[in-house]
């Protein structure tokens, strides 16, 4: 499979979850394994573009497909994508846990969806479970990174 | 790791799909895995065999002729997301809203809920109030099954252990019918306590010409209510066929669990069984003030 455009091989029993394989084969350890039973939201990750939970999908399901993770999200410098320097600034996280799942869930609503409103981010993010925040700054990250994403590609055009 | 280990199947056609359930004792079949993979995580399921459909061709289509049909492993998003569901089936999408999340309605699929069939599921709920029929597939040959002789018990459906859902098929309503689904979870994607569906055909004169009422999670499968569709047929659509929809829905059979009480449960239905009937009203065009 190919995990953040890098293409790894392995050969894994089929009971292995498409998150440990992440973390335990392959060391990609910013995807976060919460509840392990598609509850938490924590250890979202992309699949062939679309987010899902890869405690509910075996890794060898994954064969030949395109993963990405939060590993893949910053630019190609180091520095910190639209994305993440909006939860920085806007205090977007706390301990940090449900984080990586957070992202790579708006991730994909942002690809799609390039003007949500506050509601909208709302229902997308309630799949994603955060202990500490209130959600409100996430939100607030998540409508910011949407301007942001905008004024940029403006600026592009 | 923690499921149990398993001999992993990834067949690419039908015929190999249904010919590996048939040849295995212990077998499952291995749709969006939203339900299963959670049970397989706690050890609750510990197949031998998994089967998984996700590279099957031909099981996932959305068709919208004269019978809606649908791939029993169409995504959830994908129907979701479908303009011509809807416009055909609008009330399919307002009840899968409630179905998970984003990211398990990415994965899960129409087949694999209406198979779980949990009580207070709404894809068979939805299903049951279509009258829907399912088609499965076995070595033995393929068999189709009305809604109402699939959900036979708590989480029991009536397929054979040798047998696949291939696809689900039901007829449309008439164009401007009015619709409505309501449900109370404690979450919002949480398994609701109770849900309620309605279908309502108009005639020109403003009097039910058909009506479909659903409840689920009253007891171990959705039920119909069945002798008040009968009764309503030629009432006039006013606040009293409202309030008479949810009197016979606050009166079925409902069970306890742990969580909640038969009373709490026909409460409920009452309650959601009004709103649904409600927004019926109002997308057909008539007001209503109850």
């Amino acid at each position: 499979m190919s995990v953040n455009g890098r293409t790894y091989e392995r050969d894994v029993e089929p009971r292995m979850l498409l998150v440990d394989f992440l973390r335990q084969d392959l060391d990609l350890t910013g995807t976060h394994a919460g509840c392990e039973h598609g509850v938490c939201g924590a250890c979202t990750v992309l699949v062939n573009g679309r987010s899902l939970r890869s405690c509910l999908m075996f890794a060898v399901q994954a064969n030949g497909a395109s993963v990405e993770t939060i590993e893949g999200l910053a630019n190609a410098d180091g520095s910190l994508s639209i994305l993440q320097e909006c939860f920085h600034d806007h205090h977007g996280l706390q301990c940090g846990f449900c984080t990586p799942g957070m992202l790579m869930t708006l991730t994909e609503h942002l690809r799609e969806n390039a003007t949500p409103d506050e509601q909208e981010l709302r229902v997308v993010l309630t799949g994603n479970l955060c202990r500490c925040t209130g959600y409100q700054a996430i939100v607030e990250a998540g409508l910011d990174a949407a301007r942001r994403m905008r004024a940029k590609k403006e600026a592009a055009e | 790791m923690k499921p149990g280990p398993f001999t992993y199947h990834d067949p690419t056609e039908l015929a190999d799909a249904v010919a590996l359930i048939g040849a295995h004792e212990n077998a499952r079949a291995l749709a969006g895995g939203q339900s299963l993979v959670p049970m397989m995580n706690f050890r609750y399921a510990m197949p031998d065999h998994l089967i998984d459909l996700n590279g099957v061709s031909g099981l996932s289509f959305i068709d919208c002729g004269e019978r809606i049909r649908l791939g029993a492993m169409t995504r959830q998003r994908d129907v979701e997301f479908s303009s011509d569901l809807q416009h055909a089936v609008p009330i399919l999408r307002e009840a899968l809203l409630n179905v998970g999340h984003r990211q398990t309605r990415n994965r899960g699929t129409i087949g694999g809920s209406i198979c779980n069939l949990d009580p207070s599921a709404e894809m068979p709920a939805i299903m049951l109030l279509h009258d829907a029929e399912l088609t499965a597939q076995s070595t033995r040959g393929v068999r189709k099954i009305p809604m109402n002789k699939f959900a036979l018990g708590f989480m029991t459906t009536s397929l054979e252990p040798d047998e696949l859902l291939t696809e689900i098929s039901f007829a449309r309503w008439g164009k401007g019918h009015g619709y409505g689904f309501h449900e109370y979870a404690r979450r919002h994607g949480d398994f609701a306590i109770c849900s309620a569906g309605v279908l309502i055909e108009a005639d020109s004169r403003g009097e039910v010409a058909r009506i479909a009422i659903v409840v689920g999670g009253l007891g171990a499968t959705p039920v119909r209510l069945s002798a008040f569709e009968a009764a309503a047929k030629g009432h006039r659509l006013a606040d009293e066929l409202i309030a008479e929809a949810a009197a016979a829905a606050s009166r079925m059979d409902a069970l306890s669990d742990a969580h909640f009480s038969a009373d709490y449960r026909r409460h409920l239905a009452g309650v959601l069984t009004r709103r649904a009937m409600k927004s019926a009203f109002e997308r057909i065009g008539v007001a209503a003030y109850v």
